[in-house]
Order: C-alpha cells, then sequence, then structure tokens
C-alpha cells in the first residue's frame, strides 16, 4: 500500500475513535462540561494532562529545535517538566480543594474583586489563543505533507473533529479523547525512536541509546556528534553560546509558565479529591517524561544522520559531500512542501551543509571551492522525516502523522475549553447575567466553544506574525500574571484586593511591553533584539521571570499600605490549605 | 487557624520547600549553573553536567513528586485531614 493510503487510514481510523468517544462521554451538566463531574481517575487524569500539555510543539518542532540547538534545547527540556513540581506543590492540591470550575474564578473569589476575575479572564484568553494557533499550523503541517491536502481542508478537518468532542463532551468528552490521543501520540513518538536508535547503536532504548557508541566506530554518540559538528563549523553540541543567566531565565520562566497556564491547572479540577490531585500531577509527569526523555536523543540522532547523510567523506574532500542526484526520496519528497531547500551555491553539483555564519570556518570552506552553506532544513521537518531517514515501513511514517495531529488536537481542545468555560461561566454567569439557568450556561458554553474553534481555524490560515513567538509569549504572561496571584492567594492571607489587581497588570504590561518592543508584535520593533540590548541580559523568551518578580513586589508593596483582606477570605485561605475541614463542602 | 492546621500547615510547607530545594540543585544547579564543571565529568557516555540538563533533571522531578504524595498521605492521616476516612 503506498504511504498516502496507509496515512489516510491511520488519521482515518484515530479520528473514528475520537468521535466515538465524544458521543459516549455526552456532557449534561454545567459540572461534567468544566470539570468532567470532577469524577475523573488520577491516573487517567494524568495521561489526558500529558496529552493536553504536549502540543504540537513537544511532538513536531521540539526534538528539531534540539537537534539544531544541542545543549541550549535543554532549556525546553527542564523548563516543560519542571513546572509540574510546581503545579502539583504549590498549586493543584489547594486549587481542587477550593472546588471551582476556572482560575478566574478562583482569583475573583479569593480577591473578593470582579475586577481581578476580569482581568485573569482576559490574560487567559490572550495566553491561549495565542498557543492555540500554534496548534491549528502544526495540523495543517500535517495535513499538506502527508494527505496532500489543501491547508484549508486540513484545517476544516481538524477543527470539525474538536467541534464534534469538545462541544458535545465538553470536558468529560475533551478528558476521554485526549486519552485516546495520548496513546496514539506516544506510540508514533516512541516507535521511530526506538527503530533508529537500535540502527545507530544497537540498544534499542532512546535514553540509553543516546549514551551508547555507535555502530561500527566505537565513538560514543555525543562525542561523535561534537566533533562532526565541529569540522563543519557548528558550535559544539554539547555546548551553548546562550549566556548562562538567559538559560536560566528561558527555564525559569517556562517552568513557571507551565505552572500558570489555565488549560493545564483546570485539569487538575477534574479528580475527585485533594490527594488525586497530587498524585494526578506525578502520574501526568511520568507520562510527560516518557516522551521528554525520547525527544533529546532523537534530536541528536537526528542531527548526527542528517550530518552523516550529506557529509558522506571527510571535510573537504571533493568527494566527500553527497551529490545533489543521489540525494534520497526523503529529501526529495520535503523539497515539494518549502521546509527543505538546495541551492546549487558553488556548482558542483554536490550537497556543501556547514555554518557559513563561522567566519574562520567560511574561509577555510571558501578554500575547498565552497560557496555557502546550500542545504537549509526547517527544524519543524525533523521528527516528522526522522522514520523516512532512517528508512522505517510506511506504516511507521503514517502512525507518525496520525500522532502529530493527535498532539496538535488534543491540546487545542483543552486550550478552546479553558475559553469557552471563561466566557460562559466567568463572563456570562459571574459577571454580567447572573441569572441564566444551567442549561443556558450550558448553551452558551458550546456556543462560546464553538466560536472559539472558528476563530483558532482563522488563525491558523491566516497565523498572525506573532505565531512563531507564541512560546514567549504565552509562557511569559502566565508567568508574570497569572502564577504569582494563585500562589500568594494560597500561600498569603495578607495580599489584598489592590495588590493583586495591581501585581497582575504590573506583570501583564511589563511582559507584554517588553516582548512587543523586541519582537515587533502588534508595533514595529523598537529595541533591536540583540543581547546587548536586552534587560539583565535577560531575551524576550526569558523575560517573564522578571515580570513575575514585579508582579510579586508590587502585590506585597501594595497590600501592606491598603486594607487587608476581609475575615472570612482569610478564612476561606486557611481551609483551602487542608483537605479536610470545615471548607470540605465545596462540592457542586 | 487552629493549632492543629497551623502545625499541619508549617509541616506542608517545610516538606515543599526541602523538596523544592532538590529540585533547584538537580536542574538549575547541575543543568545550568555548574553544567560546566560537571561536565568534566564522564557519566555513561554523556558529559554529567548535559546529562542532567537533558535527561537527569527530569527523573528527578517525577520521583519528587511522588514523594511530595507520600508524606503528604502520611501527613494527612497523622493529623486526621485525609477526606473520606473519618
Amino acid at each position: 500500500m503506498d504511504l498516502t493510503t496507509l496515512t489516510y487510514i491511520a488519521v482515518g481510523l484515530s479520528f473514528a475513535l475520537y468521535i466515538g468517544i465524544a458521543i459516549w462521554a455526552k456532557a449534561s451538566t454545567t459540572g461534567e462540561f468544566y470539570v468532567a463531574g470532577k469524577g475523573v481517575n488520577p491516573v487517567i487524569n494524568g495521561m489526558a494532562t500529558a496529552a493536553d500539555w504536549m502540543s504540537a510543539a513537544s511532538f513536531i518542532s521540539m526534538a528539531g529545535l534540539i537537534a539544531f540547538l544541542g545543549y541550549g534545547g535543554s532549556v525546553y527540556l527542564m523548563g516543560w517538566t519542571g513546572g509540574y513540581c510546581l503545579l502539583a506543590m504549590l498549586l493543584a492540591p489547594y486549587l481542587r480543594k477550593y472546588g471551582k470550575f476556572t482560575v478566574p474564578e478562583f482569583i475573583g473569589d479569593r480577591y473578593y474583586s470582579r475586577t481581578a476575575r476580569i482581568v485573569a479572564v482576559i490574560c487567559l484568553i490572550f495566553i491561549s489563543f495565542t498557543y492555540v494557533a500554534g496548534q491549528m499550523r502544526g495540523v495543517g503541517i500535517v495535513f499538506s505533507r502527508f494527505l496532500e491536502v489543501e491547508l484549508l481542508t486540513g484545517l476544516a478537518v481538524g477543527m470539525g473533529i474538536v467541534f464534534i468532542y469538545a462541544v458535545l463532551g465538553g470536558m468529560k468528552g475533551v478528558t476521554y479523547t485526549q486519552v485516546a490521543q495520548y496513546c496514539v501520540l506516544i506510540v508514533a513518538y516512541t516507535i521511530p525512536a526506538i527503530f533508529i536508535a537500535f540502527q545507530l547503536t544497537g540498544n534499542p532504548i532512546p535514553q540509553l541509546a543516546f549514551g551508547s557508541t555507535v555502530n561500527g566506530t566505537g565513538e560514543f554518540m555525543l562525542d561523535r556528534l561534537n566533533h562532526i559538528v565541529t569540522e563543519l563549523g557548528f558550535l559544539e553540541y554539547t555546548t551553548t553560546n546562550k549566556s548562562t543567566i538567559d538559560i536560566f531565565a528561558i527555564t525559569l520562566a517556562l517552568m513557571v509558565g507551565t505552572a500558570g497556564l489555565p488549560h493545564v491547572i483546570v485539569r487538575f479540577f477534574t479528580v475527585p479529591k485533594v490527594r488525586d490531585a497530587r498524585s494526578s500531577a506525578g502520574w501526568a509527569l511520568v507520562f510527560i517524561a516518557l516522551l521528554y526523555t525520547t525527544a533529546p536523543a532523537v534530536g541528536a540522532m537526528a542531527r548526527l544522520n542528517l550530518t552523516e547523510t550529506v557529509q558522506i567523506g571527510a571535510v573537504g574532500d571533493p568527494e566527500g559531500n553527497l551529490k545533489f542526484e543521489d540525494r534520497p526520496d526523503w529529501m526529495e519528497r520535503w523539497e515539494s512542501t518549502g521546509l527543505l531547500k538546495y541551492e546549487d551555491k558553488n556548482g558542483d553539483g554536490r550537497i556543501q551543509y556547514y555554518n557559513d555564519a563561522n567566519a574562520d570556518f567560511a574561509a577555510k570552506a571558501a578554500e575547498y571551492g565552497w560557496a555557502g552553506n546550500e542545504l537549509s532544513v526547517d527544524r519543524d521537518i525533523m521528527v516528522l522525516a526522522n522514520p523516512e531517514i532512517a528508512q522505517l515501513p510506511n506504516w511507521v511514517i503514517a502512525l507518525v502523522a496520525a500522532g502529530g495531529i493527535a498532539a496538535a488536537l488534543s491540546t487545542a481542545a483543552g486550550l478552546l475549553l479553558v475559553i469557552s468555560s471563561s466566557v460562559s461561566h466567568d463572563l456570562l454567569k459571574g459577571t454580567f447575567t447572573p441569572n441564566m439557568t444551567e442549561k443556558q450556561e450550558l448553551m452558551a458554553g458550546r456556543i462560546g466553544a464553538a466560536v472559539a474553534i472558528l476563530i483558532a481555524g482563522y488563525l491558523g490560515y491566516n497565523p498572525p506574525g506573532f505565531v512563531a513567538q507564541v512560546v514567549a509569549f504565552a509562557f511569559g504572561l502566565a508567568a508574570a500574571s497569572l502564577f504569582p496571584v494563585i500562589i500568594m492567594g494560597i500561600f498569603s492571607k495578607k495580599v489584598n484586593r489592590e495588590g493583586a489587581v495591581a501585581g497582575m497588570l504590573v506583570g501583564l504590561v511589563f511582559t507584554m511591553g517588553y516582548i512587543m518592543s523586541y519582537k515587533g508584535i502588534f508595533i514595529p520593533v523598537l529595541i533591536e533584539n540583540v543581547p546587548e540590548n536586552w534587560l539583565f541580559g535577560i531575551s524576550p523568551e526569558g523575560i517573564g521571570v522578571v515580570g513575575m518578580m514585579l508582579n510579586f513586589i508590587v502585590a506585597f508593596s501594595v497590600s501592606k499600605v491598603t486594607a487587608e483582606p476581609p475575615e472570612h477570605i482569610q478564612r476561606l485561605v486557611e481551609d483551602i490549605r487542608v483537605p479536610k475541614g470545615a471548607g470540605a463542602a465545596v462540592d457542586h | 487557624m487552629d493549632e492543629q492546621s497551623a502545625a499541619y500547615w508549617k509541616r506542608n510547607v517545610k516538606l515543599v520547600a526541602t523538596l523544592l530545594v532538590i529540585w533547584f540543585v538537580v536542574s538549575y544547579g547541575f543543568g545550568i549553573l555548574f553544567v560546566d564543571a560537571l561536565n568534566s565529568i564522564e557519566f555513561a557516555g554523556f558529559e554529567l553536567g548535559f546529562w542532567f540538563a537533558q535527561q537527569g533533571s527530569i527523573y528527578v522531578f517525577v520521583a519528587l513528586i511522588f514523594v511530595y504524595v507520600a508524606k503528604m498521605n502520611k501527613l494527612d492521616r497523622e493529623f486526621g485531614v485525609r477526606e473520606d476516612d473519618d
């Protein structure tokens, strides 16, 4: 069977599974729509959280990023896992004890302020929409490469599927579909990794192959990689040229941002008990770690495979580079997507792939008769092209396509759901039309989800210029706005309404302003985005950390000089700190 | 806050603080701040600092959460605040 047919079968079967689950798990109350009736087993919730969390960026882009960044890619590995320790220990159990439906609802109640709630809703909607646009782009890439359909058709199909299970099933439908999606994506991710690890090192476990010797060389994989890439003028794989403070700040911003992302937090509202919220975070990280410890091995192996495919002999030897006409089929296939480009700059019909930005090496390259780097590879294709590079059977490639779509759809659904619940529950029921019945609220939630899907689809089709920067934006904002107010709401009884609102606004405005002025989002670039211009040497990706600190400082200072929170709020804080007790009656 | 709850909270905060110190040391310490020093140590085919940054810290994170879960469950029982057992 040819690849396209197999891919249609794999993707089609996975879609049928998701729709089947949606019909089985239809939500009939707001409790089921918002938090799956708080009846989800902690291990199952862990799995759903893993799928919710691991987006198209984790599945499609991350290993490729690491392949080209080497040690520098560690910020994503630590940053996107370490946040679960914060979630488990600082947020999830207390928010579950509080037992409401949304993150802004907790903020509004704890700070006895409608303003605080609305500011939180604005942060949430902004974070979630920037994030969801990236997912839709992922769906588009997979569809256009593997199913050879127009981007618009691909998007429409993806939106249709999410529509069915998110609008009908609400959180309940999303939860059980995410479990299925996790299974699809983890199998799709690990199978090619196992094959490639075995081919390269004889050890099938990627995490161990990563530290094994490469077949036929007796050289450790990372040592070999270091020497091959430095020979071509690239930076040593196990080092970085980023400053330590920037690596530190980015890692911290990603960790704290993870813990402040509403679509992740809300997953812990769906388990029955406080202790389930704790263990569920542990299970989530187990399921995430399966992919996240595989990804750096995949990245290193992909880089090695790519480099050795092109550089077949000694560097500088005219015979040492692959002839363009001899290039493998996968390169040819990816050229048609425009994500892989070859330009024969020196007209020798061979592919030179090296770092021409390195002045010393470029001079040496000129002596070899090389006229510049001739191959550009979009990092987003590394994972998707991996099975083809390793010449794995077509069904593996089809599975990877289904996995990529699963990763994108599961995250998109989680995001769309928090957007719709904050509109129907926080804005309508909680603020503007408090008299609506449960049935009306449920309908509003469904309409909200449907509208959000349409906007997400539009953003996926017409990506605003900043889609590539969503990481910086979404995480920076979550770190600077939502995370600090939630933490202070639990760990301090003294932070009050005025402090929280001022803190959130300062954190938000500072972080947005910084990212916008360096990256030119919505406005022209105000300051050139180079390390010399950064505040404390911290790049826009890591600036959320400074925003977070400002938020804490402002909130504590303002709270000091304004009136203490009322007595019942202080009691509320005491209640959420203890799993059982006076405040246990908060189950709808 | 009654004395019992205050004592429970204090133990909880202390446990979390201890675990987060370890969390910080393995990731920010071993993986970032002291990565160069640790990289001079070879460990099973890896430079040790690099291994912590791309593998080791993630394993430690998982372990930390399960230690937290076990210790908190014990603490809940000790203070009689575990849900559903009266």
